[in-house]
This record gives structure tokens, C-alpha cells and sequence, in this order.
């Protein structure tokens, strides 16, 4: 094996390899190679970095330099100039906005600062498709030191790190375990849950695409806990490159005896298959998701039974999510007292969220529990985007809450973000601006829920639709008081009815918005008045007579003929037959068009 | 089993472990409200997808509310049925249901009978909270010959998917579609017909609504009672009579033969006969075609198909066309009771009256749905002209009775017509599970020992037992016997059959849950099935007090013998009573 003096990683995620990362990785291993370098520099395809808004990345190893922002035609220079001069590239690097002053290391910019990695560690250190490079940083140390002792002191273990389920429920991860290791039954399951179905929460595809060996290990050693020879990853078939890289660690691990007949030589038995889920959201929960592996309909089932105790096929069964398990194998490398001393009471260790919106460090972050939405969204997001006002911080996914200026100084855990009325669930972090309007947010979410429920239950079905209406309704100007009290009742009455998760937690985005923004209901609905200008309905185009030169470009631009005016006179907007599609907005060249 | 203590409503309760909420409160005289869910006791099925969420009550630290039908009650638990919280959440859900179903109830074929209505004037429900415009879920209507299918009117309670699905295993129904737009659909909403439903008629029996319905033949039996230019007959089915009087008011089980008969008259029928006395017939083919392969068997003939099985119902020689195809052979040739009466009633009667058969209108009263197809079928017909060209169901003759400004209560006892109309006890125990295959055994028993039988009654081949089976000394030679009600059943006792985990040498199918006293047809029992016992028990009271109770003591079956048919399984009864069967495998 070579021993490369250099290393430049380079990132394979799906967010750069949109980006064009792998023709990067094709012309830095052409210029490197044109260089006569290939025997001492190599070109290491990493998973995500995390910092998405920069990317595509290129770090070189062993100085740490950071390169953002990087294109195919600046393999060139990057090899030229850095590899073979040992001059960096100063105009690929990052440049922090309040100093304006280039950062090379990656450790000193604001958005890696804060945080702490556990689930991600090796995200964006290591070839996730070499086995070699997981074991180099400690892989597989963890199962074999499972494998020592009794299944029951390994559950004690995760029971006593405090880990919780990292998919939204927050479910102690060790009493699940332990729950299934009791269960009787011969037959018994993991399920590693990687159906992650939240708009724009991408962090269990990124494990499973730049570490799937922390998630096989960890599911042979809950496997090893609960008394079960075969795992199953349910995943989502629109993450083929996730797909790809799990199997072939898979394959590696097989090979190597980590996966298998005797893993290590212990007797213990253990495989795990790949499941592919459709893309329906409700099979994130785990009841559903166990009826879609069954081939079933993927609708949830009333609990109990919990799965622990009849899941798949009607046997006992774990179920976690990809970033609970990312977590498993540091707790036993480090200690469960070191995991327990991160965090905050009944919160422990990190939670990863997808930091997206109007923020200008979009993202996957890792952060201790703990962390408030302040700082991560200030000191890691780097703040509002354009310098606009932040407005408001929707957690949880879809289902979550929309938290407000007062919120920010809550530190965030499970506990903490539920009495706030969101929800941790599997991390999503969306955060809005000055020109977001509250109503119509809530109405996003409801939609999404409306397409995503399975139907199954009548408080779900329907009410969320009927939500969605009103929502609809308000936003069009049409709404009333009475209308708001009912859209409160019902959703109160979702939350207290509806079967499974989903339905419990649709009615968060309205209930909440009402609660933090209810002055903008009552605008929408009394005033008839969108105050973000967002609601198309609500738009009142106006003239301003002073600033109109008559030029009539708008007039001829109007496509309901609704702008009256001589040539060279200030001309005039027929609200009545305007139909608000700000065509005139567009083409005045003088300002003179406004929006109420 | 453990009894544990909770509290419902402020009031203690000491339960059996394993008890749910809903069932608690029951036994303390509370009524929780529920639509979604099912269940009918002694037959082994439930319908509990906790899906409806009207059902739902207060439990003490709990965070929100529970379903009580699926709720299992914990020692110590505090529940409360009726608080503002519960009355808020049940009321503003049945509100949501409402507001996605149609307002058509006036001339729903539901109405009066609708679990929904009731359930709405049961909470007081006076107006719907609703918003303009608001989108209602509507579907492709869908009729077959035998269902109608509005799933506008669906509510999801999945009930008629647990009965396709969970009791009957055929898996026409399902639900389809994600969140408003969900609906229960054969797969890729293809039609009843082109799936592979056997129109058992199940999923009708237990609609809460007016989803999923009968197709009604009532208006063209009015029509041909009308017309001058027919003769128009009527054959009621054994299981009819033992559940009509329901829809007057009667009690589960009253007998209603002789009323039924003077309705039937009154109606406008120019003679009432008796599906009864085609199933005497059916018991001299049947029973000899038996005695004919059990002989061939035992003289070492290894071609035999045995067991023979029974081929009176008709959705299970659906069920057997579509899915055991390699078995089309093993079941009896024998026509239904409802088709050999047809066969026979457009010959021999026809000929006897001296009227065309294109004249003569055969209408036949049965408990089942699937009836309506059977008598479509292509092979049951002549030149086009069916043997049988109308068949209603036990509701459909009740709505017909009623529209006619027939008093039911007040009619007098009448007696069927001849020849057609005399029947025996084991042609009257057709209509419950085991019941045709006691009468087989009665008269093969008879034909083939040549002794009387010391007992008639055979009680080890009655109940309600999914599966059953029974030894039966044929004087030295034992005979055994399976019998299966439910598709589901059927299913097993075939694969175990396949799987050569029986040896029997005569097995009973019937598609319904209790045979035909269950049928889709029947008045609706609305989740009671002591409603269904009650029938069996009525059943067998009729059959107990018949003079005659053996098949081929019938002296007008010996007549027809005589007359027409020559015997038992002659090239004429062959022709006439006797069809073949349709590999439908997709």
C-alpha cells in the first residue's frame, strides 16, 4: 500500500456531486497524475462535510486547507499551485463575512466551531467506501468489545449514556433495547429506520453515504443485545447513493467476518438485508414501516403492541434510526459517562440538524444538546441571509413548530423545544425571514401532511385537509374570526385524536404560528392584509404618481388591462380588474410601482 | 385468567386481563359510540383498525385521548367516557366524517339501516362546521352483477377489507390511494368484476354505509308481476325464512314460513315454491354422486377425485374457479339448489303448465348475494333465457313487501304450492353451516346401508366452529367428513388437503360466516352475530319439526324421479342438474 505524503478529500455527497464533485475528483487525479504525483498525493472521495453552502469542498490533508466553492477548472490550479508548490489557493478559501479575511482551517470558521461531531465523526474523514479507513478510526472496536461481555451489560451501557431515539420520538434507546431483549421469542429483528422523509433534512442519507459502517456495526451490536441475527435497513429507493454505499460496506464486512456466521469468532450471528421504501413520509413510523417491509400497506398500526414486542412478522423487533446508531459505537469506545456529560439533563449527547432557509450557512450541523437555537443559528448559520430580520425557526420537520425571536435563547432539547410547541423530531431547521409569511407557512406544512398521510384514521384524513382550507381560505383574504377559532379546535382535536405521529403533530405548524404570530392571522383575516406581502390574493398594486414618468411600459405590460393613464401622465391601477400578478412591478423602471 | 380493577367513568370495575376499554364500559352499561369497529363473538371475527376515532375516551395521564376498541385496560386505570374534552373530540370528528360524505340519505339504498345516520342522530349532530368549496373524496361508481360500489359514501372503517381479506382470504379489497383520497379498492381500482371477488357479498354485510350495496332487482320483479304476458314463480331459499321477520321487527330467529308464503302471493306470484325442494333434489344427486366415487374408491379405482365437495354456493365455486384451478374436478358436478330448481321449473314444470319458458319469469328469494351472478352465468341459461331470471335477496323481498301495502304482521300462515313446493327437514338445514352435509349424510347414509337411521340428527357436524370435522359409521365404513364455513376456512382446509394433512371423503363449503343464515343478503346484523345463532337455532326447530327429514323421502322428488328424470345421476339429470367449472385464474 502506498504511503501518501498527501491527501486531498474530496466531498461525494449528493449535494456536491450536484455540484459537479466527481468530475473535480476525475481533474485533480489528471492533473496529479500529469504531475507524476500519483505515488505520493491521493484523491479520497469523503462523505459530506456538512457545510453544503460552500460546497463542493476539497480539503487537503495534512495542512487542513479548506476549499469551498470548487470547480472542475481549478483542479488545475489547486495541484499546481498547493500540491506541487505548497502555495495555497487563496482565492478558494473561505472568507468569514464579518472580518472578511480568508480562513484555511477549517476548525477556525464559525460554522465548525460550535460544534461537536459524534454521529458524523468520520464524515467527510474517510472513503466510506473502504472498510479500511472506518477500522482505522477505531470501526468495528466497539462490536468486538460487545462481544466480551453479556448482551445485558452492553444494554446497561446504552441505557446508561442516556442516549435517546434520534428520529423525533426521543425514546431511551437502552430501555428499547432492553425491552426487545426480553421479549420472548427465538426470532427476533433490527431495524435500522433510513426512511428519512422531512423537506430538506438530508443527515441520515449523509451517514449512510459517508459512514455506513458506523450504522452496520451499530445494528450488530444492538443485535447482540436483543438476541437477533438479522437486521434490516429500511431506506428510502431515492437514496441510490446511500443504497450503493451500504452495500458495499456491507460486502466489505461480510468479508472481513464483521458480518456473518461467527462475527470475530464469537459465534455470534448476525446480517443484515436493505429494505427500500417508496417514499411514503408515514413509513418513518415505526408500526408503518414495519407493514411496508411486510409488503403491506404502509399505514401505522395502534401501539401496543409496540414492535419490541410483536414488529416484523409479528416478532420482536428494535427499530432505530440511522443517526441512533451512528451514535452506538462512540458510547462504547468512549464510555457512556463521557456521552452522558454531553448534553443537558434528560438530553444527552448531540443532535444533528439540517440547517436550511434564510440562512446563510446552509448545512448539516452537529451540535451538543444544549446548544440554543441562537447560537446555532447565529454562530453556525452564520445568520439571516441578506441581513434580513430573523423571523421565525421551524423545527422538527414538517410536524414541528414555528419558533420566534423568544425563542432563541432555548437551549435545544427534546424536552425543551416540546414545551415550546415543536418537536425535536429528526432535526430539520428551517429558518425564516422578515418576508415569510406565517399564514402561509403553516398552509406549506399542512399541505405537505395532506399529501403525506396515509388515510387511515378520520381526525388525519380529514381534518388535516380541512386545516389546509382554512389555511387556504385566510391566505386568499376570506377568511374569518370564526374560522380561527375553529382552525384551533380542530387542531387540538387532530392532536388528540389522530393514531399515529403524524396526524399528532400536523396541527404543530398552525397551532404554533397561531400562538407566536397571531397578530398576521388576524391582519390576513380583519385587515385583509398579507403584512409579508407573500399572499397573492392580499396584494394591492398601487401607482405612485409622483414617480410614474407615463412611460406606460406597465400598461402594456398588464395582462388584464387593468392600468389607465395618458402618455407622459402618472397612470393609474384598477384594483378591480387587477389580477395581482406584479407584471407591472417588474417592468417599471422607476420604482413607481408598490405593494401593499 | 387475571381480573384486574380500573375505574370507568367514576365507577369501578373488575375486568378480565386483556379486556379493552370499550369492552369494560360494556359490561358496565356504558355505550361507548364506535363506527370503525367490529366484532362478532362467536365467530371469531374483529374488525379494529382504530381508524373512525369515535370511540375515543379520556384516560387519566394519558397525554391525549385513547381509542377505546383498541385500548386495553391496565390496573388502576382511570377512564372517562364523557367528558367536555371526549364530547368535543367525538362530536368535531364525526363532524369531519360528515363533512366528506354525501348529504344524499333521503334515497340512499342505506337509509334507515346506516350506521353513519344513526350514529349522527345519536350525538345530535344538527350542522357541520364547514368551509366553502370544501373538497369531498369521489370515485368511480362500480357495479357488478351482484355489488354496487359508491365509495363516495366509504368511511374507511376497513371492515369490508378484514372480511375480503381476513375472514374470506380472497383479497379483492384493500385500501388505496394516500391521506383524503384513501378509499377501499380492488387493486389498481379495477372493477369488482374484472378482481377476483366471488361476490360473496361479505363486504355489503358489513358496510356501516351506503358504500357498498346490493344491486337491486326489486323494480324488474315489480315490472314482470305486471305483466299479463307472464307466468311469474318464486323459490325461496331455507335460510330466508328464518330472518325476514327481522325487517318487520320480529325477534332474531322467529320463523316466519307461512307469512312469507302469504306475502309472496299477495305480491303477485302465481305460484310460491320452495328452493327447499330443489335441495332435496340436490341431495339425491349429490348424495349419489358421493356413493358413486366413495364406491369407485373402494373398489380401487385410484382415477376418484375425493373428497367431493360440496357446490352450493355459489361465491365459493367463484372462490375454488380463481383460485384452485388445477382442482375443478373434485368439487360435485351438481348444480346449486337455486339453479336445478330453475332447470327444472323451465322443464318439467314448464312443459307440465304448457307454458314457453320465455314466458315463465323464475324469481328466486335468497339470503345471498352472490345468487345474482350464479344466475347470470352463461351455462345457466337456454338460448339466452336463463333458468332463473331474477334473484332478490331477503332485504329486497322485505323492501317489496313493504312497498305492496302488505300488513306482514297481520298475514296468516300459508303453505308453499305443488309440486315444487314440498320440501323436507334436511332441505331446510341447508341454510346453516354443516347442514348440507348432514342432509347428504341422511340420505347416503339410507341408500347406501339400506337401514332406516336410528337418529337423525347429527351433532357432531353443527356449530360454528370455523372448521369441523366428524367420523360418520356408514354401517362398518367410516366416512369423513369436513366442513368449512367462511372462504377463509375453505382455504385452509383445502392446502391441508393439498398438503395431505386430511383424509376426509366429503367436505361442506359455505362461503358465509354460519352458512347461509349469515349470507351477504340477510338482514344486517350490524356487528350482533348472536343475530346469526339465533337463525341457526330457528333452523333446525323448523327442520325438527317437519314430518319428513330425509331427501329422498320427498314424494315429490320420487315423483319427479318417476315423471322425468329417470334416477339419480341419469344422462337426464346430468343434463339438467349437473354443470362444470371455469379455470378463472389470472
Amino acid at each position: 500500500m502506498p504511503n501518501y505524503k498527501m491527501s486531498l478529500l474530496c466531498c461525494g455527497g449528493t449535494g456536491c456531486r450536484a455540484s459537479e464533485s466527481v468530475r473535480i475528483v476525475e481533474r485533480l487525479r489528471e492533473e496529479i497524475a500529469a504531475a507524476g504525483m500519483d505515488n505520493d498525493v491521493q484523491v479520497v472521495v469523503t462523505g459530506c462535510f456538512g457545510f453544503c453552502e460552500q460546497g463542493p469542498i476539497v480539503k487537503v490533508i495534512p495542512d487542513n486547507t479548506f476549499y469551498t466553492n470548487v470547480k472542475p477548472e481549478d483542479a488545475e490550479e489547486i495541484v499546481k499551485e498547493h500540491v506541487v508548490k505548497g502555495r495555497k489557493v487563496t482565492r478558494l478559501l473561505y472568507e468569514d463575512p464579518d472580518t472578511q479575511k480568508h480562513i484555511s482551517d477549517s476548525k477556525h470558521m464559525g460554522f465548525y466551531q460550535k460544534q461537536l461531531r459524534i454521529a458524523l465523526r468520520n464524515c467527510g474523514f474517510i472513503n466510506p467506501e473502504n472498510i479500511d479507513e472506518y477500522i482505522a478510526r477505531d470501526g468495528y472496536e466497539a462490536l468486538a468489545k460487545v462481544l466480551q461481555g453479556t448482551p445485558q451489560e452492553a444494554i446497561e451501557t446504552v441505557k446508561k449514556s442516556g442516549l435517546r431515539g434520534r428520529g423525533g420520538g426521543g425514546f431511551p434507546t437502552g430501555l428499547k433495547w432492553e425491552i426487545a431483549s426480553k421479549s420472548p421469542g427465538k426470532e427476533k429483528y433490527v431495524v435500522c429506520n433510513a426512511d428519512e422523509g422531512d423537506p430538506g433534512a438530508f443527515m441520515d442519507r449523509s451517514i449512510l453515504e459517508s459512514d455506513p459502517n458506523s450504522v452496520i456495526e451499530a445494528m450488530a451490536i444492538c443485535g447482540y443485545c436483543i438476541g437477533a441475527s438479522k437486521g434490516l435497513v429500511y431506506i428510502r429507493a431515492e437514496y441510490p447513493l446511500a443504497v450503493k454505499r451500504l452495500q458495499i460496506a456491507m460486502k466489505q464486512a461480510r468479508d472481513y467476518g464483521l458480518l456473518g456466521d461467527d462475527i470475530l469468532g464469537s459465534g455470534f450471528k448476525f446480517d443484515i438485508e436493505i429494505r427500500y421504501g417508496a417514499g411514503a413520509f408515514v413509513c418513518g413510523e415505526e408500526t408503518a414501516l414495519i407493514h411496508s417491509m411486510e409488503g403491506k400497506r404502509g399505514e401505522p398500526t395502534v401501539k401496543p403492541p409496540f414492535p419490541a414486542v410483536s414488529g416484523y412478522l409479528g416478532k420482536p423487533t428494535n427499530v432505530n434510526n440511522v443517526e441512533t446508531f451512528a451514535n452506538i459505537p462512540v458510547i462504547f469506545l468512549k464510555g457512556p459517562e463521557w456521552f452522558a456529560s454531553i448534553g443537558t439533563e434528560k438530553s444527552k449527547g448531540t443532535k444533528v440538524f439540517a440547517l436550511a432557509g434564510k440562512i446563510n450557512n446552509v448545512g448539516l450541523i452537529e451540535v451538543p444538546m444544549g446548544t440554543t437555537l441562537r447560537e446555532v443559528i447565529y454562530d453556525i448559520g452564520g445568520g439571516i441571509k441578506g441581513g434580513k430580520e430573523f423571523k421565525a425557526v421551524q423545527t422538527g420537520g414538517p410536524s414541528g413548530g414555528c419558533l420566534t425571536k423568544k425563542h432563541l435563547d432555548t437551549p435545544i432539547d427534546y424536552d425543551n423545544l416540546t414545551a415550546a410547541g415543536s418537536m425535536m423530531g429528526s432535526g430539520g431547521m428551517i429558518v425564516m425571514d422578515e418576508d415569510d409569511c406565517m399564514v402561509s407557512v403553516a398552509k406549506f406544512y399542512l399541505q405537505f401532511t395532506v399529501d403525506e398521510s396515509c388515510g387511515k384514521c378520520a381526525p388525519c384524513r380529514i381534518g388535516n385537509k380541512r386545516l389546509e382550507e382554512i389555511l387556504d381560505k385566510i391566505t386568499k383574504g376570506k377568511g374569518t374570526m370564526e374560522d380561527l377559532d375553529y382552525l384551533k379546535n380542530l387542531s387540538k382535536v387532530i392532536k388528540d385524536t389522530a393514531l399515529c405521529g403524524l396526524g399528532q403533530t400536523s396541527p404543530n405548524p398552525v397551532l404554533s404560528t397561531i400562538d407566536n404570530f397571531y397578530d398576521e392571522y388576524v391582519a390576513h383575516i380583519v385587515d385583509k392584509r398579507c403584512p409579508a406581502h407573500k399572499c397573492r390574493a392580499l396584494r394591492v398594486y398601487a401607482i405612485d404618481p409622483d414617480r410614474c414618468k407615463g412611460c406606460t411600459a406597465c400598461a402594456r405590460a398588464c395582462p388584464a388591462g387593468a392600468i389607465k393613464g395618458e402618455v407622459k401622465q402618472a397612470h393609474v391601477i384598477d384594483t378591480e380588474k387587477c389580477i395581482r400578478c406584479g407584471a407591472c412591478l417588474e417592468k417599471c423602471k422607476f420604482n413607481a410601482v408598490t405593494v401593499q | 385468567m387475571d381480573k384486574i380493577k380500573l375505574t370507568i367513568d367514576n365507577r369501578e370495575v373488575e375486568v378480565e386481563n386483556g379486556t379493552t376499554i370499550f369492552q369494560a364500559a360494556r359490561q358496565m352499561g356504558i355505550d361507548i359510540p364506535a363506527l370503525c369497529y367490529m366484532k362478532l363473538d362467536n365467530l371469531g371475527v374483529e374488525n379494529r383498525p382504530g381508524g373512525c376515532r369515535i370511540c375515543v375516551v379520556e384516560v387519566e395521564g394519558r397525554r391525549n385521548l385513547a381509542p377505546s376498541c383498541s385500548t386495553v385496560c391496565t390496573p388502576g386505570m382511570v377512564v372517562h367516557t364523557h367528558t367536555m374534552r371526549v364530547i368535543n373530540a367525538r362530536r368535531t370528528v364525526l363532524e369531519l366524517i360528515l363533512s366528506d360524505h354525501p348529504k344524499d340519505c333521503l334515497i340512499c339504498p342505506k337509509n334507515g339501516r346506516c350506521e353513519l345516520q344513526d350514529l349522527a342522530a345519536r350525538l345530535g349532530i344538527r350542522e357541520i362546521h364547514s368551509v366553502e368549496n370544501a373538497a369531498v373524496s369521489t370515485y368511480k361508481k362500480d357495479t357488478s352483477p351482484s355489488l354496487k360500489r359508491d365509495m363516495d359514501k366509504c368511511v374507511m372503517c376497513r371492515r369490508c377489507e378484514t372480511m375480503c381479506n381476513d375472514v374470506q382470504s380472497v383479497g379483492a379489497l384493500s385500501a388505496v390511494n394516500r391521506g383524503f383520497m384513501a378509499v377501499v379498492a380492488p387493486a389498481f381500482e379495477q372493477r369488482l368484476v374484472d378482481s377476483n371477488c366471488t361476490f360473496c357479498g361479505q363486504c355489503v354485510a358489513v358496510c356501516p354505509t351506503g358504500a357498498l350495496t346490493e344491486v337491486d332487482n326489486t323494480g324488474k320483479i315489480i315490472q314482470a308481476l305486471m305483466d299479463p304476458t307472464k307466468k311469474v314463480i318464486v323459490q325461496t331459499a331455507p335460510a330466508v325464512r328464518a330472518a325476514l321477520g327481522e325487517e318487520f321487527g320480529m325477534e332474531p330467529g322467529t320463523l316466519v314460513t307461512g307469512k312469507m308464503v302469504a306475502a309472496l302471493r299477495r305480491l303477485g306470484f302465481d305460484e310460491v315454491f320452495d328452493t327447499d325442494f330443489a335441495a332435496d333434489l340436490t341431495i339425491m344427486e349429490e348424495g349419489s354422486e358421493l356413493l358413486d366415487r366413495l364406491g369407485r374408491y373402494l373398489q380401487g379405482d385410484k382415477s376418484v377425485k375425493l373428497p367431493i365437495l360440496t357446490s352450493c354456493c355459489p361465491a365459493w365455486v367463484n372462490f375454488f374457479e380463481h383460485n384452485y384451478p388445477d382442482m375443478l374436478d373434485v368439487p360435485s358436478s351438481a348444480k346449486s339448489p337455486q339453479q336445478m330448481f330453475g332447470a327444472i321449473a323451465k322443464s318439467y314444470f314448464a312443459e307440465k303448465i304448457g307454458v314457453d319458458r320465455k314466458d315463465l319469469v323464475v324469481v328466486s328469494v335468497m339470503p345471498c348475494l352472490a345468487k345474482k351472478y350464479e344466475c347470470q352465468r352463461d351455462e345457466f341459461k337456454v338460448d339466452g333465457n336463463p333458468d332463473v331470471d331474477y334473484s332478490i335477496s331477503t332485504r329486497e323481498l322485505a323492501s317489496l313487501i313493504k312497498s305492496a301495502n302488505i300488513d306482514f304482521l297481520s298475514l296468516p300462515d300459508e303453505d308453499f304450492d305443488a309440486p315444487l313446493g314440498e320440501s323436507t327437514g334436511a332441505a331446510v338445514i341447508f341454510g346453516a353451516t354443516g347442514g348440507v352435509i348432514e342432509a347428504a349424510v341422511r340420505t347416503a347414509y339410507e341408500l347406501y346401508t339400506g337401514k332406516k337411521l336410528d337418529r337423525i340428527d347429527f351433532n357432531e357436524l353443527r356449530g360454528l366452529e370455523g372448521i369441523r370435522h366428524a367420523t360418520i359409521d356408514f354401517n362398518g365404513l367410516p366416512v369423513n367428513i369436513g366442513i368449512a364455513h367462511t372462504l377463509g376456512n375453505a382455504r385452509k382446509l383445502l392446502d391441508g388437503i393439498r398438503a395431505g394433512m386430511y383424509n376426509f371423503h366429503a367436505i361442506e363449503i359455505m362461503a358465509c360466516p354460519g352458512g347461509c343464515i349469515g349470507g351477504a343478503g340477510q338482514p344486517f346484523h350490524h356487528g350482533d352475530s348472536s343475530v346469526i345463532k339465533a337463525r341457526m337455532d330457528a333452523i333446525y326447530r323448523e327442520d325438527a319439526g317437519k314430518a319428513l327429514r330425509k331427501s329422498h323421502e320427498n314424494p315429490y322428488i320420487i315423483k319427479l324421479y318417476e315423471e322425468f328424470l329417470g334416477k339419480p345421476l341419469s344422462e337426464k339429470a346430468h343434463h339438467l342438474l349437473h354443470t362444470h367449472y371455469f379455470d378463472k385464474h389470472d
